[in-house]
């Protein structure tokens, strides 16, 4: 009698148990993410080393890619001045090219046109060109009226602004019209490959963040290995050992993406300078554009995940080998 | 509380821990387990605790089949099973209440719920006052007790010791001994594997007698 009414105490009280209050599950983390964090600062020499090494390796593929971002608004900036230059036959007057260039402003792939008149042209070319001393000895002008045609906004496809040189070629009293995006079609090459390059940098480099946070943690279960055997002798779960040690490998990460974006800003304000003189020297006032929130949040964010998924490979590897006797 | 029926553990390589064991412990029990040392006495304290399986036969717990347990159902017996250690187990980096609320911390309980039953076990082995100590300023006597609150501080309705008066002397066994018919008083079933024969033959409880891994002895008392 006494021996069952034992027995189902014993039984009802291991149901209860297992059923945590989530208020305390939730305190329960906060306090274990508090204590791993606690553990890191106790020893910060080594705490330091690690970060340091995920920040510089999170930073070089974050740096790449905001480089590339950054010649990428540059030649941004390029496709949109990039215009179509109609040369009109020799003989067309400057009316002529004032009358071709109304027509084309109602055409809706066109959002500018400019009449270059062909006094205009002399003028121009003679300040540029340093020849106006011969230009003078010629009786006639020998250059063309132009128009200057900028493509609509939504035109900014190459291929599309080609279709629309060829069909202004073929308009009456047009000599030729030019489209130079040649060199814009080939930086977009270089910049598509450069952008793979940084893709494959950035996944190399959170592959050795991963390795480095599972070598750190592996490191951590060893030291700790007094405290996981006498966990696991008086009834922690596996999820409860694994805790302290994933948050390690969480705060790793998040602050190695903390000291990324350290070392890219203050990368960045070496940078500014010379990069403006040289902007302001092809009169641009082209500006290098920092790490906004969003990319922020992106380093911190993917930092702490690798460095979740690191403690975790760690520790599905090591915690095992860890049996009380 | 505690049924062995017929239950061997041989280790890799063929030794053998224990060798066809059976035998039934009440609930409220308090049984020695005695033995010169290999004859398996560790053996059967890890086998109720889990910390090994046998090799055959059924070990049951509190109408617990562990053989069927499933490796993360394991922590929640553990839960039901206090166990005290020669050598302690204690953790050097955390303090006596530290030490103490672990059990209960793995276990989820709440802030004031493990102050107040930690006090409370830690004033049941007259270590109140030293809670903010540390293990290593303690004696072996006190260290070992604090070792015992550990293992009673969640009241599990099952407590194994194994050699807990290895290292003390007679009059510090005495207590330690004392503090365990205390626990055995409130329904604790407990099993002691213990060397001490003079200090079982003093307290007059149930002994079973371990040689080479089998029972040749189960007095009701001597």
């Amino acid at each position: 009698m006494r021996a069952t009414s034992i027995r189902n105490k014993t039984s009802a009280s291991l149901s209860r148990r297992r059923q945590i209050n989530p208020r305390i599950w939730l305190i329960r983390h906060l306090q274990v993410a508090l204590s791993s964090l606690g553990r890191l600062a106790r020893t910060p020499f080594s705490s330091l080393m690690t970060i340091a090494v995920i920040g510089i390796a999170l930073a070089l593929p974050s740096g790449l890619h905001l480089m590339l971002s950054n010649i990428r608004t540059l030649s941004n900036s390029w496709d949109g001045a990039a215009s179509i230059s109609v040369y009109l036959v020799q003989t067309a007057s400057d009316e002529t090219a004032a009358e071709l260039a109304k027509q084309l402003h109602t055409d809706p792939e066109i959002s500018e046109v400019r009449v270059i008149t062909r006094q205009q042209a002399l003028t121009e070319f003679r300040q540029m060109s340093g020849f106006s001393g011969i230009l003078s000895t010629l009786e006639e002008n020998p250059l063309p009226a132009v128009l200057v045609v900028k493509p609509d906004q939504n035109l900014n496809d190459p291929g599309k602004a080609q279709n629309l040189a060829t069909r202004l070629s073929a308009l009456e009293n047009v000599e030729f019209a030019q489209l130079d995006l040649q060199w814009v079609t080939r930086f977009h090459a270089i910049t598509e490959i450069a952008n793979r390059v940084v893709w494959v940098v950035a996944s190399l480099l959170g592959l050795a963040v991963i390795l480095i946070i599972v070598n750190t943690i592996r490191l951590e279960i060893q030291n700790r290995h007094a405290e996981i055997e006498i966990s696991k002798l008086i009834g922690a779960t596996d999820s409860f050992i694994r805790r302290p040690l994933l948050y390690s490998g969480a705060w790793y990460g998040l602050f190695g993406g903390l000291v990324s974006w350290l070392l890219v800003t203050l990368s960045l304000l070496l940078l500014s300078a010379p990069v403006s003189r040289l902007a302001g020297l092809y009169q641009s006032d082209f500006e290098l554009a920092g790490i906004d929130f969003n990319i922020f949040i992106l380093l911190l964010s993917s930092g702490a995940l690798l460095g979740l998924a690191g403690s975790w490979i760690a520790v599905a590897r090591h915690l095992h080998n860890i049996e009380p006797n | 509380m505690i049924s062995f029926d017929n239950v061997s553990k041989r280790y890799p390589g063929g030794h053998d821990g224990v060798s066809n064991i059976t035998l039934q412990i009440d609930p409220g029990e308090m049984v020695f387990l005695t033995g010169h040392s290999g004859a398996g006495k560790s053996t059967m304290l890890r086998l109720i605790a889990l910390l090994e399986r046998s090799t055959q036969g059924q070990v049951r717990v509190g109408g617990r089949n562990l053989t069927r347990l499933r490796r993360s159902e394991i922590p929640y017996h553990r839960r039901e099973v206090g166990m005290i250690f020669q050598d302690h187990r204690l953790l050097h980096d955390r303090t006596v209440f530290d030490n103490v609320a672990m059990p209960l911390i793995v276990a989820g309980m709440g802030h004031n719920e493990v102050s107040r039953r930690v006090r409370a076990a830690l004033d049941k082995v007259g270590l109140l006052q030293r809670e903010r100590a540390y293990p290593i300023t303690l004696s072996g006597g006190e260290q070992q007790r604090v070792g015992i609150a550990r293992a009673v501080v969640s009241k599990p309705p099952v407590v194994l010791a194994d050699e807990p008066t290895g290292n003390l002397d007679s009059e510090l066994s005495q207590e330690i001994m004392e503090l365990f018919q205390l626990f055995n008083q409130v329904g604790v079933t407990l099993l002691v594997a213990t060397h001490d024969l003079e200090l079982v033959r003093r307290l007059r409880k149930r002994t079973l007698v371990l040689n080479n891994g089998r029972l040749v002895q189960d007095h009701h008392s001597f």
